[in-house]
């Protein structure tokens, strides 16, 4: 299994070994959906309907797909370093501060200066995040698995704190901000249509997603093995932390606990399975982003299936995509490279 | 005499705190030392929590309950095995599946079943593991000190407390006074040096997933079945990230392993008895800063700050046997 594997055709390697892999976490997915007493071929074809049927379904699905293709650009610019940053998580949460403490004090400004100070407030309290890790990783070699893992855990605390005790207005038993003022809203990309003279579905998706594709666009033009650990993390944890952009600036306009969702955590496997190339993540983002949607409708028109039939779906997938990456590789490697052996031979 | 009373309360809430963590802390250090790094084992824990409620609900016993919350998590962290030893895939991502597929698969499941919002039935107290007095308990409370610490300290804790503090010394043991824990320890270490002298590296890995899988059984059911009565939805609640971050602080070690999850045990113990009461001086300490401590204190560790926490050498490295 050693030495034809290196000889594979790239789009096997890209291509089809994803794909085997996404059909195995799939084909365990109906088990599930058959141990919950569901038809897997009925549910599916709720989920692809309820992803890419209609107009509103769809934008919703683009609309997850930007918190994805933010975290697993996140991922994969760590990865190109060697580094495993696991803490998008809490970077995110505290992008959603630099967002907030953006918005919430100069809502009176025009859009087109809130905008960039926002992009501004989301990457700097993301990259802040990450500076100790990667400090601590750098130079005194402090593993960024374990650091990153608790900065996710002090960073909830800290915006707890934040929410309850000093963020949320006065008489408020809600922990969370006051909205944000109408400048300080991201433009929903049908309003910004409808400008232009285009109808389409009404959907959170908004400018954000613009940005997560502009960002994509930028890593592929620049990125190249990054060596400096700092550097890495810096950009990872700034990435991270537009991921607020979408959820806080562009759909619940206020600051409020657990946004980020598991979202930096799904962007390990989207990263992976887009083999942390920007047009790989692009489309496993949709992927995702797909399965979130595609998921809510399937939950609103099953209420056996709950959201968290969502998560474990994620779970296998980040499973067979991610740790079992190498199961069915020595197989069609053998399959792809047996001609290429007896010509040698 | 009464801030003796307090003393004695709080030691006792922060053993039942510090009990879950040490199962799982204990677990952890199997799988480390054996050189297969897990973050899932709150995924296991949270499986076993799952499993230990349902079994307990169903067949009204809590032993069987136990049973089969170590099977099942038995079964994950094989499931984890067999991704990273046979497989060599990524330790981390696949400790992140597990976690994910743990967190949707029990709140789907316990929906499914029982239809109490992702809950297992509330358990009797024959289903479940209850408090055992010991001797003359309730006659020596009032003694000071000794029967204080013998009434309320040791005495009243379920019998898997015990278990998990009997644990510290059987792993000690078998780590440090075994032929198998100076494999274990040596696959962590060296596992090329292990090959060599004929032991199977893959063999001795999956020994330690499976130890680590049965102590992560015994920590979700000590959750479900003995502290509280039933799972309820995500009801680790990081626990399982606590214990890896006292593991570390315990540098991979049985002895210190049982001082950090007390340590961390007090401070959930304490945070608890200080919500919303000002200490002299200090004012009113938030009760996420106290949850944060334990985070900071591993931080502050792993930065070199405190003494050294030195990973084993080929933890997270897949063993390739050499042609």
């Amino acid at each position: 299994m050693s030495a034809p594997s290196r000889e594979l055709p790239r789009w096997v390697d890209i291509g089809l070994i994803p794909l085997v892999n996404l059909l195995a976490a799939f084909l365990v997915t109906g088990l599930v959906f058959l141990a919950i007493g569901e038809s897997p071929l009925e549910s599916v074809a709720i989920m692809v309907n309820g992803a890419f049927g209609y107009g509103t379904g769809l934008g919703y699905t683009l609309f997850y797909t930007t918190d994805f293709i933010f975290t697993g650009l996140a991922f994969a610019v760590s990865f190109h370093a060697g580094l495993f940053n696991i803490g998008a998580e809490g970077q995110a949460y505290l992008g959603g501060l630099g967002v907030a403490l953006v918005c919430l004090p100069l809502g009176f400004l025009p859009m087109v200066i809130i905008i960039p100070l926002a992009i501004i407030g989301a990457a700097l309290f993301g990259a802040g995040w990450a500076f100790i890790p990667a400090y601590l990783q750098a130079k005194r070699g402090s593993h960024v698995v374990i650091t990153t893992i608790m900065f996710n855990f002090i960073a909830a605390a800290l915006m707890i704190y934040l929410l309850v005790n000093v963020m949320s207005p006065k008489g408020s038993m809600n922990p969370e901000t006051r909205p944000f003022d109408v400048n300080a809203h991201l433009p929903f990309i049908h309003d910004v249509l409808a400008g232009l003279g285009i109808t389409i579905a009404k959907s959170p998706l908004n400018l954000s997603f613009l940005w997560a594709l502009i960002c994509a666009a930028a890593a592929y033009a620049g990125m190249k093995p990054q060596r400096l650990i700092i550097i890495a993390m810096l950009i990872s944890g700034g990435l991270s932390g537009f991921l607020a952009l979408n959820e806080i600036m562009g759909a619940q306009n206020r600051l409020l606990l657990e946004f980020t969702a598991g979202y930096g955590f799904v962007g390990i496997a989207v990263a992976l399975m887009g083999r942390s190339h920007p047009f790989g993540i692009i489309l496993a983002a949709i992927l995702f982003g797909a399965l979130y949607q595609g998921g809510a409708d399937l939950s609103f028109e099953k209420p056996t299936v709950t959201r968290d039939m969502i998560v474990v779906i994620q779970g296998l997938v980040i499973l067979f995509a991610g740790a079992l990456e190498h199961m069915f590789r020595p197989r069609i490697a053998h399959f792809f490279t047996k001609p290429l052996k007896t010509k040698e031979a | 005499m009464e801030w003796l009373d307090l003393i004695a309360q709080v030691s006792g809430s922060a053993i039942r705190f510090s009990v879950p963590l040490l199962f799982a802390c204990l677990a952890g250090l199997y799988s480390e030392r054996a050189g297969v790094f897990d973050i899932g084992l709150e995924g296991k824990m949270l499986i076993g929590a799952f499993t230990a409620g349902t079994v307990a609900a169903l067949t009204g016993s809590a032993w069987l309950g136990l049973l089969a919350a170590v099977l099942a998590s038995v079964f994950f962290a094989l499931l984890h095995g067999f991704a990273s030893i046979t497989h060599r895939g990524n330790q981390i991502v696949s400790g992140v599946a597990i976690n994910f597929i743990a967190a949707g698969l029990t709140a789907q499941l316990g929906e499914t079943w029982f239809k109490i919002g992702g809950q297992t039935p509330q358990l009797t107290n024959q289903e479940r593991f209850m408090s055992l007095g010991w001797p003359f308990a309730e006659a020596l409370r009032r003694i000071p000190v000794i029967g204080q610490v013998y009434s309320q300290v040791l005495s009243g804790h379920n019998i898997l407390v015990y278990a998990a503090f009997l644990a510290v010394p059987l792993t000690w043991w078998l780590l440090y006074r075994t032929r198998f824990g100076l494999r274990l320890r040596a696959v962590g270490e060296n596992p090329a040096a292990v090959d060599t002298a004929g032991i199977s590296v893959q063999g001795m890995r999956y020994a330690a997933v499976a130890c680590c899988g049965v102590l992560c059984g015994f920590a979700g059911a000590y959750l479900s079945i003995a502290q509280s009565a039933g799972f309820i939805e995500h009801m680790t609640a990081g626990k399982g990230f606590i214990a890896l971050a006292a593991l570390i602080f315990a540098k991979w070690r049985p002895i210190p392993a049982m001082w950090a999850c007390l340590l961390f045990g007090v401070l959930d113990a304490i945070s608890i008895r200080l919500q919303g009461v000002p200490i002299a001086g200090i004012g009113i300490v938030p009760v996420q800063l106290m949850q944060a401590v334990p985070y900071i204190l591993t931080v502050i560790l792993l930065a070199g700050f405190i003494g050294h926490a030195v990973a084993p050498k080929a933890g997270g490295v897949p063993y390739v046997k050499e042609k």
